[in-house]
């Protein structure tokens, strides 16, 4: 199905579509990587027992937490504004499972300032439990959208044309229960490098059943995604295809044994050694990533659109990433400069370390 | 029979965008001006070094943080509306609009989360001129935000700088004249002064409650205010000791003292409550009648592009010279007249067209399917959001004779009537924002797309149950966190003033260190986590 629009564009009307399917790819996946972990800390918020644990596990991400959620909002904008059709067509289809994500991050996103608010033990606990629900409900859904979106969108001239049940199906629950399962493990990851002492233990013991359960999670996605539609076996399973696909599983294989091998050698001595569970569960995700990007590419409403067919004018593409092109490096640098400011260990006796 | 009666997936559509729109508007209408109020109070601080700047900017702090949550997250929500209610809209329009908020989000959306963390947690990370500078940038963010939002909104109601496809997209043709669009300019102006008046009204009313408290001795700040203080803070400690929980940031003993020799050595009432109370009034003084002035030039702006709106704001069905304004009156669709009216002749030809004669279009002139849906409540909400703004100006007056004859804190009924008052500029804003947008029905894009063609194909019972679930989950999680609010509104504002809680992962429940109450003493003025390395 490659190129079968694209063959006869040339220049701006070939190439702006390429890079801004590559920029929301971008915007997206920083999200799942940053909104990841500090959601991951809500889905882990039932295995912490104790309120101090949970206080500084909300205290490790409540200066950053917003700035990772606006990479959800920069992929929606980005999308409305460089592919007004795919935004018109997935948005209604997936109306469900978006609009449960949206409540979801409401209760989270408030219950951040709110535990600090509440008066007694009594309301923290609701709070915690907002906090906790909302991530889980917000992570599930996430990953109902990615496999409903995967699976493909039932399209009429310009228009969603299926029913309001269309994405639940058996995929898209599980690729749910994967995002959930992958963010707890980001989630513990993160800890394990930015805590010390008992919940550090605790994030360690955690992320040995949610890396299991991620991998376990990958594996069956993989095994399903070239089935779901004849494109993606096409892409995968010929033999040209196959060769040039392969070291993409190779190199999550690497990636989960050094990972395993990092989380058993875990000193708790902090250092760089400590963000290395994290960095190679970023690196698996990334791969993951990439793996979906190779089945789709360049779909953007399988199977009905390309990022050709669903492009924004020229003038509309290029007006947007002039600015784009000098702020998302300003934001990236100033993004980054925020997380060294708050670098470093996070306890209970005095905030930041 | 009973079809014609229930709502359609159309009206529950745009009863769902109404709902999360107002909900979400109270929040920015508040924090814009709060931001920029901070980023006042700080720079003051840092020019003058006076502790009451200080003070008065972390407790306003942290009421910022709770706002502003709730403000992100309904604003979340606001930008996936678009998709999944009004596809058709994004499909057509999306290229023209979306750019405009793809801007939004690049310069104004990073930009306050970026540095939020960094005001909220970094004070004594970064230092006293970064740590204004990230106040700084978070104000400008909301400006700027507001700027994109209101820029893709003007557009729609007075699209320029575009062309239209045979199957009815619009395509961008000139981007300065679509940005620039003819209403823009005074919806903006309109807009960002209305929600420095929200804030102005809200500051202002709690700093007039707190003296109010103060004069009825329910809670002075001086001497014998420290015991007082003390044991409304006991209930807090309580908790905090309970939780087992020692507070790890307790102030040095040195600075417990200063503190206390400052909080001693005030004069009168709770300057914190002086100070907001004063820039409050100050700023209704000069920026209510400002506001106005505004206001008549968006109405006249929206006289020329939507004349049927201003029909209905008037209440005018018929197109007469020398028109009147109708002061009240009973708006009637079905009959074509506005009933029981009270009116000032040649009132509206002066101020719409500048002339006692000048002739002012009726609804009557126009298509009755180009007729705003609900004429009553554009009528309606009009006279709600000119009669509070009128009453700000008059606030802002009497504000001005007090302060002139020297009795701005002592004079009860003013401070009264500043508590009452608090609201209005909620209540002005969201009036306005009915007026403008139920005013441009039945269109989304003005005169170009039509409402019912811009709504998204879903079925009506996913319509319904999401709007369903809106409602309860908006009046449960923002009703709790306005709770919230106004109980940091009832905290008195403190000399050394504590940073929010999130930087103290083991709180003390409230804002006060459990040890100072053991003490006495009042908490000190850093009780903040030390940079690490």
């Amino acid at each position: 199905m490659d190129g079968t629009l694209a063959a006869g564009l040339t220049g701006a009307a070939f190439w702006l579509p390429a890079i801004w399917a590559g920029l929301i790819a971008f915007a997206v996946f920083l999200y799942v990587c940053m909104d990841g972990f500090d959601l991951g800390i809500g889905i882990l918020f039932p295995f912490m027992a104790e309120k101090a644990e949970r206080d500084v596990a909300v205290n490790s991400v409540a200066p950053v937490w917003d700035g990772n959620e606006t990479w959800l909002v920069m992929g929606g904008g980005g999308l409305l504004a460089a592919f007004p059709l795919a935004y018109a067509v997935v948005l209604p289809a997936l109306y469900m499972p978006l609009i449960l994500m949206l409540l979801a991050l409401v209760f989270r996103g408030v219950a951040f300032e709110m535990r600090f608010r509440a008066e007694n033990e009594g309301q923290q606990r609701w709070w915690d439990r907002a906090f906790s629900w909302g991530s889980m409900i917000a992570a599930l859904n996430q990953g109902i959208a990615l496999g409903a979106f995967v699976q493909g969108i039932a399209v009429t001239g310009r228009a969603y044309s299926g029913g309001w049940w269309d994405w639940l199906t058996p995929f898209s629950l599980l690729t749910g229960a994967a995002l959930l399962v992958g963010y707890g493990l980001l989630g513990a990851c993160w800890l394990l490098w930015k805590t010390e002492g008992a919940l550090h233990r605790r994030a360690a013991a955690l992320a040995w059943p949610f890396a299991v359960a991620t991998v376990v999670a990958i594996l069956l996605v993989s095994a399903i995604m070239p089935f779901l539609q004849p494109a993606f076996a096409a892409r995968w399973l010929t033999v040209p295809n196959l060769l040039l696909a392969a070291p993409v599983p190779l190199l999550v294989a690497l990636l989960i044994w050094r990972f395993f091998h990092a989380l058993a050698e875990d000193t708790g001595h902090g250092g760089l050694a400590d963000a290395r569970p994290f960095l190679l569960a970023l690196g698996l995700f990334g791969l993951s990533y990439a793996g979906l990007g190779v089945s789709m590419w360049p779909m953007i409403v399988p199977p009905a659109f390309d990022i050709w067919q669903a492009a924004a004018p020229p003038a509309s593409q290029m007006f947007l990433l002039v600015g784009a092109a000098v702020l998302i490096p300003l934001i990236l640098g100033y993004t980054g400069y925020v997380y060294w400011l708050f670098r470093g260990k996070v306890t209970g006796e005095s905030g930041y370390h | 029979m009973i079809d014609a009666l229930l709502p359609s997936a159309l009206d529950l559509a745009r009863f769902q965008f109404a709902f999360t729109v107002v909900w979400h508007f109270l929040f920015p209408a508040f924090t814009i001006g709060l931001a920029s109020y901070l980023a006042v109070l700080e720079g003051l601080w840092l020019w003058t070094g006076k502790a009451v700047y200080l003070d008065t900017f972390r407790y306003w702090l942290k009421i910022f943080a709770v706002a502003f949550a709730m403000g992100v997250v309904s604003g979340l929500v606001m930008s996936y509306q678009f998709g999944t209610n009004w596809s058709v809209l994004s499909d057509k329009a999306g290229p023209v609009i979306g750019p405009l908020m793809g801007y939004e989000v690049l310069t104004a959306f990073f930009l306050e989360a970026g540095f939020l963390g960094v005001m909220l947690f970094g004070l004594d990370r970064v230092g006293k001129g970064l740590h204004m500078t990230a106040t700084a940038l978070v104000a400008i963010g909301t400006f700027l935000s507001a700027f994109w939002i209101l820029s893709a909104n003007s557009w729609m109601h007075t699209p320029a700088g575009f062309s239209v496809t045979p199957d009815g997209r619009f395509m961008p043709e000139d981007w300065l004249a679509i940005i620039f669009n003819p209403s823009f300019p005074y919806r903006l102006a309109h807009t960002v002064t209305g929600a420095y008046l929200t804030t102005a009204l809200i500051v202002g009313a709690v700093g007039a409650w707190h003296l109010l408290r103060e004069r009825r001795g329910e809670a002075p700040v001086r001497d014998a205010g420290m015991d007082a203080a003390s044991s409304a803070r006991f209930h807090d400690a309580g908790t905090a000791l309970a939780d087992g929980a020692g507070d790890p940031q307790r102030p040095s003993p040195g600075s417990a003292a200063e503190s206390r020799g400052e909080e001693a050595s005030e004069r009168g009432p709770n300057p914190r409550a002086r100070l907001m109370f004063s820039m409050a009034m100050w700023m209704l003084l000069f920026v209510a009648p400002i506001q106005a002035v505004l206001g008549d030039l968006h109405g006249t702006n929206t006289f020329h592009h939507q004349p049927a709106k201003v029909a209905a704001m008037e209440g005018h069905f018929e197109t007469e010279r020398g028109a009147p304004t109708i002061l009240f009156g009973l708006p009637d669709m079905e009959a074509g007249e506005t009933r029981m009216r009270i009116e000032i002749p040649y009132l509206a030809s002066l101020y719409l067209t500048h002339s006692w004669t000048g002739e002012v279009r009726g609804l009557n002139a126009f298509p009755r399917d180009q007729w705003p849906t609900n004429v009553p409540l554009v009528f309606w909400s009009f006279r709600v959001m000119v009669g509070l703004g009128l009453l700000m100006i008059g606030l802002g007056l009497l504000g001005g004779i007090m302060r002139w004859r020297g009795r701005l804190y002592d004079a009860p009924w003013l401070h009264r009537a500043a508590v009452a008052m608090g609201p209005a500029g909620l209540v002005a804003v969201t009036a306005g924002w009915i007026v403008t947008e139920a005013g441009r029905q039945p269109f989304t894009v003005y005169g170009h797309l039509r409402t019912a063609d811009s709504v998204s194909p879903v079925a009506l019972p996913a319509v319904a149950t999401s709007l369903a679930a809106f409602v309860v989950v908006y009046f449960l999680v923002f009703g709790a966190g306005i709770w919230y609010l106004f109980k940091l509104f009832q905290q008195t504002p403190r000399a050394g003033e504590a940073a929010p809680p999130q930087g103290q992962p083991i709180r003390s429940a409230g804002i006060t260190p459990a040890p100072s109450v053991a003490t006495g003493a009042s908490p000190g003025p850093q009780p903040q986590p030390q940079p690490a390395e």
